[in-house]
């Protein structure tokens, strides 16, 4: 029955539907019927994306749940939608991070409520058209489009210095995505059609244009990761989004970055990519290394999670481009390692940085301080909520059992069959992963009580309970039992290896 | 096809001749203050034009009157945006000059000259005819600037105006003296004949020059742009927003008669200038967009920049180039009624809209506002899937694929400065404290034409092709 519904069309647009209804149906005054409509929706979104997770062929490479309409026929633009290992998971994350900040928001946005949930299920589905589509100009709408909904949630419900942050934010990222329009403008011409799949079978036969293009991404999707130097976007946003902004931002919208090396940079550029693999795992290394301690130095608790976000984000664009050097000298298994790992860690960055976030949001509602220095002997108010903030703080830094450790151990893996300094570099920075969270951990949970507000706080009501028991459970389930994520993966990583690093100078060698 | 002497092919215009006798006759008996009758008629007539130029979509091209007039699918879909943004147009003109005592029939009559003369424009096929059509357009919009008698403003604008655009119809007017000295004709098919087989010689380089100038200064495009911010903003609003918007369309169809059609040969010679112009005009516009805090001042300039964008798209000069340019000026059209709609709307009865920052509390106080002024803006700013994306989409692409390559990452790395004055706008709507409640245009006739207009730059957005198969058909490229 499933494969009759055009099940990708519907995780875009029933959100966004259901935002209409939001918006215009219920309005401000029944406060109560537009929480449970918001709700509804995102809730029977996450469940058709689960309910397609069995249909989902995981032996195969091939896109999935294919949708192909012509929409801009004098163009040859066309609506095109399909999912494979790489992308199915990201929209299965999404939506059910989407349905998480629709249930933490619940009683927490008294401003306007309609139009914020609201504006998190249009951003919601707009993510899911991201990650489905398969027309690079399709793509780049829904990337651009999805930008409007966070300005507006950045700007309308964020922290005092909100207006710099978003508008920061904004232009930050549309600088970058310009260049990727003149890219993807360049590469619709010379494949006869913005296919992606058929932009990965143009060959490019020389080296200088390959890069001139691998810049354009670079720019474009260094920003959204973001990359060391151009993240300082990201800590502003974050410190003043609202908390399910920063959620959304970290757990979804970071993950696009390295969404578009997969999808477009790698496969479509490998030469370039292999030329200026040297280049990314530096940069890479910066991140994990200096952002590393940047975050050490942070008095801020969203501060440091944003900093922190940047170091993680570091781990998956090294295992993205260590694994041209182990094609190279056809360490295959370790390559597939490499990306899986950068992979696995997209996934579970997105579970843990959220609920890191939320946890922050939590003290936030009730204290109105992100500011370390603010807390301390919070475990004695609040011991249930010490418990998951101490998980998701040991995830964070990578412990054994969590999410957090496949990726990062996957990673360091794979870099440690190309050089060791790299792979050691790579290790000892976890020790520092493991300073700022625990440390952060101690300041603000541990100790005396520091004054009269901590003492008076109260424990978690249920509904954030039931918010970090999903959460929890996700970041242990995979944690202990990686293997479903890595079957999903394993296919296209396989093709991708196979078939898109090949060099792309000669029609030679590639697949057809 | 070449007819002469056939009525028939310029039906439309003889229509709207004894319309414009019958609506000014109609007018003289009119007592009442509200002129709905005379409005009605207008609109009417407009309504009967568009489904008289509707009808003959698809004909084949006649050249007609031993030269002088053609009648092709340009000259028809060109006509036939002229007519819905006017229309619109005039929907957004009704409560804002019956609160000023503009309610006057001359309003009416006025601007359906200016449509007589567009349609002459973008029909014409000699330089004769097309310099007539521009100054019955001319003519008629220095006087609807002049119309606010009492405001010192808008007949300081009328009178700038009036010596500008004097001087570029100059400009114009000398260049095809100088056409006629090296050709012997003024008949548009008989100067590209006689170029393609002849040089085209200092004379004819001389000629060219003056009439891209003049082009240019009809366009407001940098550096012959200094006196459209002036007017912009001094015009009545309901004025700015009809002058900003549909007579662009017009001078699009005659720069492609002039230079496209008449000087086909020498691209090379003329693309090089628009070049510069439309350079210069993306990067000034934008630059200076940035430091306007009148809405009206903002929005010129964007218009400047938005010029900019357009002229790029003639610069490859070729037919796909042209339908893209085409496309932009239309779709522009749309967007700035729709920017100027803004500032009408926010123009109560007896105060004059003129800060952003008079936005302040729309976002709060009235959110389906707030919403569509978002979408004008984020449309100007081209982020998809709104409709202002789909042109510069196609701009850019002709301009990489004719490989003008770094002159498209200057524009489109503008278009992000030009992002930053357009987010200022809707910050203010939602960001900024308010007080208490901006004030809002209470007319029924305005909220509707102004969401009418706000949610077609989404659906047209949605539906590009819509609007852009018309521009392709009228080059021929479509199958």
């Amino acid at each position: 029955m499933i494969d009759k519904l055009p099940i990708l069309s519907l995780l875009i647009w029933l959100p966004i539907i259901g935002a209409l209804l939001v918006i215009f149906g219920s309005g401000q005054k029944h406060k109560g019927a537009t929480q449970w409509l918001a709700l509804i929706t995102a809730g029977a979104t996450f469940f058709l994306s689960i309910w397609a997770l069995f249909e989902f062929d995981s032996t195969r490479y091939l896109m999935q749940f294919v949708e192909d309409e012509p929409w801009i026929e004098s163009l040859n633009i066309r609506y095109s939608l399909g999912v494979d290992g790489f992308s199915y998971p990201l929209i299965v994350l999404t939506s059910l991070m989407t349905l998480i900040v629709v249930i933490s928001s619940w009683n927490n946005v008294s401003n306007r409520i309609s139009h914020y949930l609201a504006g998190f299920l249009i951003m919601g589905g707009l993510m899911n058209g991201v990650f489905a589509a398969t027309d690079a100009i399709l793509f780049y709408v829904f990337w651009e489009a999805m930008l409007v909904p966070m300005f507006l949630i950045i700007g309308i419900w964020g922290g005092p210095n909100r207006i710099y942050a978003t508008l920061k934010f904004f232009i930050y990222t549309f600088f970058g995505s310009v260049f990727l329009l003149i890219a993807l403008i360049y590469l619709g011409m010379q494949a006869g059609s913005f296919d992606i799949l058929a932009m990965q079978q143009l060959v490019m036969p020389e080296l200088d244009i390959q890069k001139l293009i691998f810049f354009a991404f670079l720019i474009a999707f260094a920003v959204k990761v973001p990359m060391w130097p151009v993240h300082t976007w990201l800590p502003d946003a974050h410190v003043q989004a609202p908390t399910g902004g920063s959620v959304i931002l970290a757990a979804i919208m970071l993950k696009m970055g390295t969404y578009g090396f997969i999808r477009f940079m790698l496969p479509i550029v490998p030469d370039a990519s292999m030329a200026m693999a040297d280049f990314m795992i530096v940069l890479s290394l910066i991140a994990v290394g200096y952002i590393g301690l940047v975050a050490l130095a942070q008095k801020d608790m969203k501060k440091l999670v944003a900093y922190s976000s940047i170091a993680h984000m570091g781990f998956v664009t090294l295992g993205l481009f260590i694994s041209f050097s182990l094609v190279a000298g056809k360490h295959i298994d370790a390559a597939i390692m490499g990306i899986q790992g950068g992979l696995v860690q997209m996934i579970s960055h997105g579970f843990i940085s959220g609920a890191l976030f939320l946890c922050i949001g939590v003290l936030y509602d009730r204290m109105h301080s992100r500011e370390i220095a603010d807390y301390g002997g919070v475990v004695n108010t609040m011991p249930r909520f010490a418990m998951f903030f101490m998980l998701f703080s040991m995830a964070n830094s990578g412990l054994p059992g969590t999410s957090g450790f496949v990726g990062e151990f996957l990673v360091i893996i794979a870099s440690l069959q190309v050089n060791f300094w790299i792979a050691a570099f790579a290790g000892l920075t976890l020790i520092l992963a493991a300073a700022y969270s625990l440390w952060m951990y101690k300041r603000v949970m541990f100790g005396e009580i520091a004054n009269e507000q901590v003492a008076s706080l109260k424990d978690l009501v249920s509904r954030e309970t039931i918010v970090m028991i999903i959460l929890a459970v996700m970041v242990l389930a995979f944690g202990l039992y990686p293997a479903p994520l890595l079957d999903i993966m394993q296919p296209s990583v396989e093709h991708l290896i196979d078939c898109n690093l090949v060099s792309k100078l000669s029609p030679e060698g590639m697949c057809s | 096809m070449n007819e002469s002497m056939n009525f028939s092919l310029i039906t439309s215009e003889i229509f709207l001749l004894c319309a414009l006798c019958v609506i000014m006759i109609v007018d003289l008996f009119q007592r009442d203050k509200e002129r709905v009758l005379t409005f009605t008629l207008t609109q009417a007539s407009l309504i009967v034009l568009f489904v008289l130029g509707f009808n003959s979509l698809g004909a084949e091209r006649i050249i007609s009157f031993d030269g002088h007039w053609v009648t092709d699918e340009l000259a028809t879909v060109l006509k036939l945006s002229i007519y819905a943004i006017t229309f619109l147009a005039l929907f957004y003109a009704r409560s804002f000059i019956s609160h000023r005592n503009l309610m006057r029939g001359e309003y009416y009559l006025l601007t359906l000259f200016s449509v007589l003369g567009m349609m002459i424009m973008v029909s014409a096929n000699s330089f004769l005819v097309v310099y007539l059509g521009l100054e019955l357009l001319s003519l008629s919009l220095y006087a609807l600037v002049a119309l606010q008698r009492d405001s010192s403003v808008a007949s300081e604008s009328a009178v700038k105006y009036f010596v500008m655009g004097g001087l570029a119809s100059g400009f114009i007017l000398y260049g095809v003296s100088l056409i006629y000295g090296a050709t012997g004709s003024l008949l548009i098919a008989d100067v590209a004949k006689h170029f393609s087989e002849n040089s085209i010689g200092l004379v004819g380089q001389f000629g060219l020059v003056f009439i891209v100038i003049g082009l240019s200064f009809k366009f407001g495009a940098v550096p012959f742009h200094m006196w459209l911010p002036d007017i912009y903003h001094g015009a009545p609003s309901s004025i700015t927003a009809f002058i900003a918007s549909v007579p662009k369309i017009a001078a699009f169809g005659m720069t492609m008669r002039l230079l496209s059609e008449a000087f086909g040969q020498s691209i090379s010679q003329w693309a090089s200038m628009i070049l510069i112009v439309a350079l210069l005009s993306v990067i000034l516009g934008n630059v200076i967009a940035v430091s306007q805090n009148n809405l009206k001042r903002l929005l010129a300039y964007s218009a400047i920049a938005h010029i900019g964008y357009f002229l790029l798209g003639v610069v490859p000069g070729t037919q796909e180039s042209f339908s893209a340019a085409m496309y932009y000026i239309i779709v522009y059209a749309l967007m700035t009624l729709a920017g100027f709609g803004i500032v009408i709307f926010m123009s109560s009865e007896n105060k004059e809209y003129q800060k952003v920052t008079d936005l302040r509390g729309l976002g709060r106080y009235h959110p389906w506002y707030a919403l569509l002024f978002s979408i004008v803006m984020i449309s100007m700013a081209g982020i998809p899937p709104f409709i202002g994306f789909w042109p510069k989409l196609e701009i850019f692409r002709n301009l990489i694929i004719n490989g003008y390559v770094v002159e498209a990452i200057v524009a489109i790395a503008f278009s992000v400065v030009g992002l930053f004055y357009y987010l200022r706008v809707v910050k203010e709507m939602y960001f900024a404290e308010a007080v208490d409640a901006p004030e809002i245009s209470s007319s029924r006739s305005l909220k509707i034409a102004i969401s009418v207009n706000c949610l077609l730059l989404l659906f047209l957005g949605l539906l590009p092709d819509s609007i852009y198969q018309y521009c392709l058909t009228a080059f021929n490229l479509m199958g």
